[in-house]
């Protein structure tokens, strides 16, 4: 699982119907420290309720999202399954946090 | 998953046995911006994308799963056509 932040949401009626009623974000990974630390890609919110600017967990692995969605055949590959409140620790003490 | 823009279709009249009567579409990795990231890449089209058209596209295993007939070799498949983009309207 990675740590991202939420960039915007992303809407399209056009879609494959096991997205059907689901939430799209973009979301960007990020480092300990909250820096941006890869490309922006697209996943899919549930039960989290995540916004624009909050930092999530996000499984980035198929057959983990499919066991989420209880859908064997979803073509999915990211899920935000965490909102994160709080990192502790040597890489992030220094770090002020939302 | 990932955005993309949609460049122009792809023909192919010889291929693997499971790909016939499937649409492919040469597209071109975007950011978050709507800047390309990378090289283009060819993907099955699953929802009826057309040229200009910013889709999700999704990569390796999961874009299989994305056809009916799933046990074809696929790495990339166009998944969705973007509206809305946060305040980006398209």
């Amino acid at each position: 699982m990675i740590l991202a932040k939420v960039l915007d949401s992303v809407v399209a009626s056009q879609k494959h119907k096991s997205f059907e009623g689901r939430r799209i974000f973009i979301v960007q990974p990020v480092d300990a420290k909250l820096k941006v630390s890869g490309t922006a890609f697209l996943a899919f919110d549930d039960d989290i309720r995540a916004g624009p600017g909050d930092i999530v967990l996000i499984c980035r692995e198929g057959n983990g999202c499919r066991q989420i969605w209880n859908d064997k055949m979803a073509p999915v590959n990211s899920v935000i399954v965490g909102f994160v409140d709080e990192i502790t620790g040597p890489l992030s003490k220094l770090v002020p946090f939302l | 998953m990932f955005l993309g823009k949609v460049l122009g279709p792809v023909v192919a009249t010889q291929k693997y046995d499971g790909l016939s009567g499937i649409r492919f579409y040469l597209f071109q990795p975007i950011d978050e911006n709507f800047n390309s990231i990378g090289d283009p890449m060819v993907a099955v089209d699953t929802v009826g994308a057309r040229e200009e058209d910013v889709v999700m596209w999704v990569a390796s295993r999961e874009a299989a799963l994305a056809l009916e007939n799933w046990f074809v070799p696929i790495d990339a498949a166009i998944v969705g056509i973007v509206d809305h983009c946060g305040d980006k309207t398209l």
